[in-house]
């Protein structure tokens, strides 16, 4: 029996083309020695939760700048639901302001990073979520 | 299945696969090698494409490698393969190699296993892009595709290095570089210095990133396969592929023992020739 390294799926989701800020964190999880999927560009929700399953991930971290986080973010916590994914630790990154911030939590993001994060607080809550979930499931 | 790779990923689907074996053996597998960005998960996309197109439910199992440093992974395979992520007859699994050597995870028979049983008719199995050390993925998979792209001294690298030996068919994909007809120039004259004696490796040219070749190269897929059923030769494939899957498995178990017996084993004062035939005593004999 061997230590299976937590899995992450980091996905772009909407119409906006930047996923440096996404590759950076892609970056850091792996280097803090986990597996993660990246996905590209331009995932719809739909998207984003199927990869989740198939790829058996602990956590899926959704970045998004181009201000349509209260749509896209509920729609994922949404198709997790659907597909009996919830236990799946689902977080995002951004430009959202406080209070979006605060609606998104209340709907079931577990936690929003936005710019100027600590790349270890993210790594820290990471692993210390998604590793409550890989104890549970096994 | 998605947590079924994953019970074998940690050593731990042992169970399943024996309850699971007797319903494998249909799925036809296709491996996919090549040296780095030579377009292996394009090509799998466009492979995904046709047998959807022919009504075939496909598995794809991508291996990625893992970092030695972290243990950590980039698994970037599916970036490829959107355009399939929400059908329901595809699956997608990417993996990381986790320190296996051969371009390959030790996961990955498993994987295929698992797909084949689960009623998946065709399973596409992309390697790591090494470059020269992807053998491993001639003992899992009926046809072996090598990819080599224009104006790449890796695959130059590749036709020296022993993959001509393990292709089924040899694609030369970027057909849209001006060097595709010198590399494919470059293969044919490669090949004819070799001794074949069945099966002659098709060349097939495409572009995987506009789609074309891809109904050429699945053609040639085929014609493989029925060379296989004919002559009898797809026997003898399932059957390596079983004894290296059983040769893997008992290695990795005959590791274990070792290691444990290396470290509890005492070594003061003795020489490395002498642990080690102490070592081999004290193991269980078969
Ligand atoms: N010009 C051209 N580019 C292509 C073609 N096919 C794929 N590419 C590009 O080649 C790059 C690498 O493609 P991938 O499919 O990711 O290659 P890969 O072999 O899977 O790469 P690794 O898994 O990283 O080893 C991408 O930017 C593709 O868009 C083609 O036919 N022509
Ligand atoms: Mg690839």
């Amino acid at each position: 029996m061997n230590e299976r390294p937590l899995r992450i799926v980091i996905a772009k989701a909407g119409l906006d083309g930047h996923d440096r800020g996404a590759k950076v964190i892609a970056r850091a999880l792996r280097d803090a020695g986990m597996e993660v999927i990246y996905t590209g560009l331009f995932q719809t929700p739909e998207q984003i939760v199927q990869t989740a399953v198939q790829e058996d991930a602990d956590g899926i971290g959704l970045s998004i700048l181009s201000g349509a986080h209260m749509t896209l973010f509920p729609l994922v916590v949404e198709q997790l639901q659907a597909q009996g994914a919830g236990d799946i630790v689902f977080f995002g990154g951004g430009t959202i302001p406080p209070d979006d911030a605060q609606r998104l939590r209340d709907l079931g993001v577990r936690a929003i990073f936005t710019p100027g994060a600590p790349l270890q607080d993210i790594v820290d809550f990471v692993r210390s979520e998604c590793g409550k979930r890989r104890a549970l499931v096994g | 299945m998605a947590r079924a790779i994953s019970w074998s990923e940690s050593g731990r689907g042992g169970d399943l696969i024996r309850a699971l074996y007797a319903k494998t053996g249909r799925a036809m597998t296709l491996g996919l090698t090549g040296p780095p960005g030579v377009g292996k998960s394009t090509l799998a996309s466009g492979l995904v494409r046709k047998a959807r197109s022919l009504g075939k439910r496909v598995g794809v199992v991508s291996v990625d490698p893992s970092s030695p440093f972290s243990h950590g992974a980039l698994l970037g395979d599916r970036i490829r393969l959107a355009e399939h992520f929400t059908d329901e007859c595809v699956f997608i699994r990417s993996m990381a190699s986790r320190g296996h050597l051969g371009g390959l995870a030790g996961a990955t028979a498993d994987a295929v296993l698992l797909m084949d049983a689960f009623g998946f008719d065709v399973v596409l199995i992309e390697t790591v892009g090494v470059g020269q050390s992807e053998v491993a993925i001639a003992e899992l998979a009926h046809t072996v595709l090598v990819a080599l792209q224009p104006g790449s001294g890796d695959s130059i690298q590749v036709l020296k290095a022993g993959i001509m030996e393990i292709a089924d068919v040899f694609v030369v994909n970027k057909a849209d570089h001006p060097m595709a007809d010198q590399l494919r120039r470059e293969i044919r004259s490669t090949m004819e210095m070799l001794q074949w004696d069945g099966w002659v490796p098709e060349l097939v040219v495409t572009q995987a990133l506009a789609g074309t070749g891809i109904d050429e190269l699945w053609s040639a897929v085929e014609r493989h396969v029925a060379y296989l059923n004919e002559t009898g030769e797809m026997e003898m494939r399932r059957r390596d592929a079983f004894t290296h899957q059983v040769r893997q498995l008992a290695l990795g178990r005959l590791e274990q023992r070792l290691n444990r017996a290396i470290r509890d084993g005492a070594r003061d004062g003795v020489d490395p020739y002498e642990a080690a035939e102490r070592i081999l005593a004290s193991l269980p004999k078969f």
